[in-house]
C-alpha cells in the first residue's frame, strides 16, 4: 500500500476523477472550487507577505498606528542589513544544518539496518524487538525532557552538540515505515545475490538499499524537517550562544530586539527562507515523502 | 561486523557439513547477523529512549532537583501532590481544551482543502505550495508572524477588522481569547499535513468508483457525500488520531506567543513540567508530573485503538 500511495499521491490531475466529467456539468462548480480555493490560499499567505512587507519597512514606519502595505517613506532592506550586523543568523542556520544533517545520516543508518534485519532475518526474540519499538512510538517526547536533561548533565553533554543529535536519532515509527518497505521488495532479488555467496551486509548494501531510494529519501525529508524546526529539546540542552539552532536562536532575538518590528520580520524571513527554498526545488519529493511517512505514527 | 559476518558464511563450510549441523549453524548465522543489524539502532536506542523512559519512574519517586538538595526516594509523595496541586489541573484542563478546540478545524479545513483540490484543479503545485508551506516554518517564525499580526495597536488584523467595524481585540492578553488566537495560528501553520495526508488518501480512490457514479449521472457533489467521504472513513480517523495526539503535546506556540498567560490561562501542560523543572528546579515533581502526562497519551491511545478495532471489525 505504500507504494500506491507514492505512485499516486503525485499523479495529479490526470487521476483525480472529475476530469473525466463532461465538461459543461462541472464548469459551474470548478468555478466555485477555483474561488474558494483562491480565497483559502491567499488567506494563507498573508502572514508571509505582511513579514516581508514589514521587514522591508524602516523601523519607524514599521510601528506606525497607520497600517499600510506601502510604507510612506519607501521600502529599504535597513532592517537586514542591522539582522546580519548585530545577529546570528548566519551561524544559528549553520548549526541547524549541521545537527539536522547528522541527525537525519544517523538515523537513516541505524533504522535501515533494523528494518532490514526485521524485514528479512529470522533471529530469536526478532519478535519481541519488533513488539517494542512499536510499542514505543507511543512515549512523547515532552516526557523525556526532565530524564533526558538529567542524563545528558551526568555525560556532561549539556551545552554540545551532541546533546542536540543523539536523543533525535531515534524513529521508531520510521523503522516501521521501512520495514514495511522492505517486505514489499520481492526476495527472487535477493536469491541470486544469496547463491552467489553474498553477505547479507553485501546483499543489504547493494541489492536492497538500491532499490529503496523513493523510501529512503522520503524518511530523511520527514526526519530533516522535524530535526530543523525542532524547539523544545534543543532550548533545553544548549545554553551557549554559539551553539543556538535557528529556532531557539529566533527566540532570543524576540527578547532582546523587543519592539524592533522590522528586524523581527527580518529575521523569521531569514529563518524560514532554507526550508522554503529547498521545498520550491522538491516539492514533488517532498510531498511525497511526507505524504508515505505521514500516518506512519499510528 | 560485516567481515566476521562474511568469515561465518565461508561456502567451503556449507558444502561439508552434514544437513542438520548446517541448518543449526544457519540458525545461529542468523541471529548473529539478526542482532547484529540491530545493535546500532538498539545502542541509541536503549541509551536515549528506553534508560530515561525508565530513569524518569525512578526521578518521579524521588525529590530530586538541580539544585542538588535532597535525592532521596520519597516514594508517591509527588504524585499525591500533582493530584492536589491547582495549576497542575489547570494546565491539564488548558491542554485537553486546546486539543478539542484545535483538532476539530485541523481536521475539517484539511478535508475542504483536499476535496476542492480533489475537484481537478489547475495549477495544483500552486494550491498544495501555499497550504502546505507554513508547515515547514519553524514554531518560532510562526510565533513572530503572528503575534506581530495579533497587536493590538498595530497589527494587521486588528486594523482589517477595524474596517468592517469590529472593536479592537487584545488577542494574546485577553483570557477569554488568547486560547482561541493560539488555535488560529496553529491552524495556520500545520492544517497542510493533514491536507496532504487526504489528499493522498483521495487519490487512492478507484477511479472506477467515480466512472460508475457518473454513468449513473451523480454530479460532482453527489460524488463527494456518496462515494470520497465515506470513503475516507478510516482515513480521518487516523487523521483525528494524530492530530489529537500532536494537540496533547502543544508547548512552542504557546511559550513564545503567551508564555502561558495571561494569568496562566494557556498555559498548557508540557509548559508546566517544563517549568517546575527548569525554573523551579524540582525535577523530581516535574517527572511525575511527566508520567501523569504520559499516561493521559497512552489512554488517548489504547481508546482509539479500541475505537478502531472496533470499527474495522
Amino acid at each position: 500500500m505504500a507504494t500506491q500511495t507514492l505512485n499516486r499521491a503525485t499523479s495529479g490531475t490526470s487521476t483525480s476523477p472529475a476530469v473525466r466529467q463532461p465538461r459543461k456539468k462541472m464548469s459551474a462548480g470548478r468555478i466555485a472550487a477555483v474561488v474558494v480555493a483562491a480565497a483559502i490560499a491567499v488567506l494563507w499567505l498573508v502572514p508571509f507577505a505582511w513579514g516581508t512587507v514589514t521587514a522591508f519597512k524602516s523601523e519607524t514606519d514599521a510601528a506606525s498606528p497607520k497600517i499600510s502595505w506601502i510604507p510612506p517613506s519607501g521600502f529599504t532592506a535597513d532592517a537586514f542589513v542591522k539582522v546580519f550586523q548585530d545577529g546570528n543568523i548566519p551561524l544559528w542556520t549553520w548549526n541547524s544544518l549541521y545537527t539536522s544533517a547528522a541527525i537525519t545520516a544517523v538515523t537513516l543508518v541505524i533504522s535501515s539496518l533494523v528494518a532490514y534485519a526485521l524485514s528479512r532475518i529470522d533471529f530469536k526474540g526478532k519478535k519481541v524487538l519488533m513488539t517494542v519499538i512499536i510499542a514505543s512510538i507511543i512515549v512523547p517526547p515532552p516526557v523525556l525532557i526532565i530524564p533526558l536533561f538529567y542524563q545528558m548533565l551526568a555525560l556532561h553533554m549539556i551545552d554540545t552538540s551532541w546533546a542536540i543529535i543523539l536523543p533525535q536519532v531515534i524513529h521508531p515509527a520510521m523503522v516501521f515505515v521501512l520495514k514495511k518497505f522492505f517486505d514489499q521488495i520481492p526476495r527472487e532479488l535477493e536469491e541470486a545475490a544469496v547463491m552467489d555467496g553474498a553477505s547479507r551486509m553485501r546483499i543489504f548494501l547493494q541489492v536492497v538499499l538500491p532499490l529503496s531510494r523513493p523510501i529512503l529519501a522520503a524518511v530523511a525529508i520527514f526526519v530533516f524537517i522535524g530535526a530543523w524546526n525542532n524547539f523544545l529539546w534543543p532550548f533545553i540542552a544548549t545554553n551557549d550562544a554559539s551553539l543556538l539552532t535557528l529556532p531557539v536562536g529566533l527566540q532570543t532575538i524576540k527578547s532582546a530586539y523587543g519592539i524592533q518590528y522590522a528586524q523581527n520580520m527580518a529575521s523569521a524571513l531569514l529563518a524560514a527562507l532554507p526550508l522554503i527554498v529547498v521545498f520550491l526545488f522538491f516539492q514533488r519529493q517532498i510531498i511525497k515523502g511526507v505524504a508515505t511517512t505521514g500516518l506512519a505514527g499510528t | 561486523m560485516s567481515s566476521s559476518l562474511t568469515a561465518r558464511r565461508s561456502p567451503g563450510n556449507r558444502v561439508s557439513s552434514p544437513a542438520a549441523r548446517e541448518t543449526r549453524s544457519s540458525v545461529t548465522r542468523n541471529n548473529l547477523s539478526g542482532w547484529g543489524f540491530a545493535t546500532p539502532f538498539l545502542v541509541f536506542f536503549l541509551v536515549f529512549l528506553v534508560w530515561p523512559v525508565v530513569y524518569g519512574i525512578y526521578m518521579s519517586l524521588t525529590g530530586k532537583s538541580l539544585t542538588g538538595a535532597n535525592d532521596s526516594v520519597i516514594g508517591l509523595a509527588n504524585y499525591a501532590e500533582a493530584f492536589a496541586d491547582a495549576d497542575m489541573w489547570r494546565s491539564l484542563g488548558n491542554t485537553l481544551y486546546f486539543t478539542v478546540i484545535s483538532t476539530v478545524p485541523l481536521v475539517l479545513v484539511a478535508l475542504v482543502m483536499a476535496a476542492l483540490l480533489n475537484v481537478g484543479l489547475p495549477a495544483q503545485w500552486l494550491w498544495r505550495l501555499s497550504y502546505f508551506a507554513p508547515y515547514l516554518l519553524a514554531s518560532t517564525v510562526v510565533s513572530l508572524f503572528f503575534t506581530w499580526m495579533y497587536n493590538p495597536q498595530l497589527g494587521l488584523i486588528n486594523d482589517s477588522l477595524s474596517k468592517i467595524g469590529i472593536p479592537k481585540i487584545a488577542w494574546l492578553n485577553d483570557p477569554n481569547v488568547a486560547m482561541w488566537a493560539i488555535v488560529i495560528a496553529t491552524l495556520w501553520w500545520t492544517v497542510g499535513f493533514n491536507f496532504l495526508l487526504y489528499l493522498a488518501a483521495m487519490q487512492n480512490i478507484p477511479a472506477q468508483h467515480y466512472e460508475a457514479a457518473s454513468l449513473d449521472g451523480a454530479g460532482a457533489w453527489r460524488q463527494l457525500f456518496s462515494i470520497t467521504l465515506p470513503q475516507l472513513g478510516p482515513t480521518t480517523v487516523m487523521i483525528v488520531l494524530l492530530q489529537v495526539l500532536a494537540s496533547l503535546k502543544i508547548f512552542d506556540q504557546v511559550y513564545q506567543m503567551t508564555a502561558g498567560g495571561p494569568g496562566g490561562a494557556t498555559r498548557p501542560v508540557v509548559q508546566y513540567i517544563f517549568e517546575t523543572g527548569f525554573t523551579g528546579y524540582r525535577l523530581g515533581y516535574s517527572a511525575a508530573i511527566s508520567y501523569i502526562f504520559f499516561g493521559l497519551i497512552v489512554f488517548v491511545s489504547v481508546l482509539q485503538f479500541v475505537i478502531t478495532r472496533r470499527r474495522s471489525a
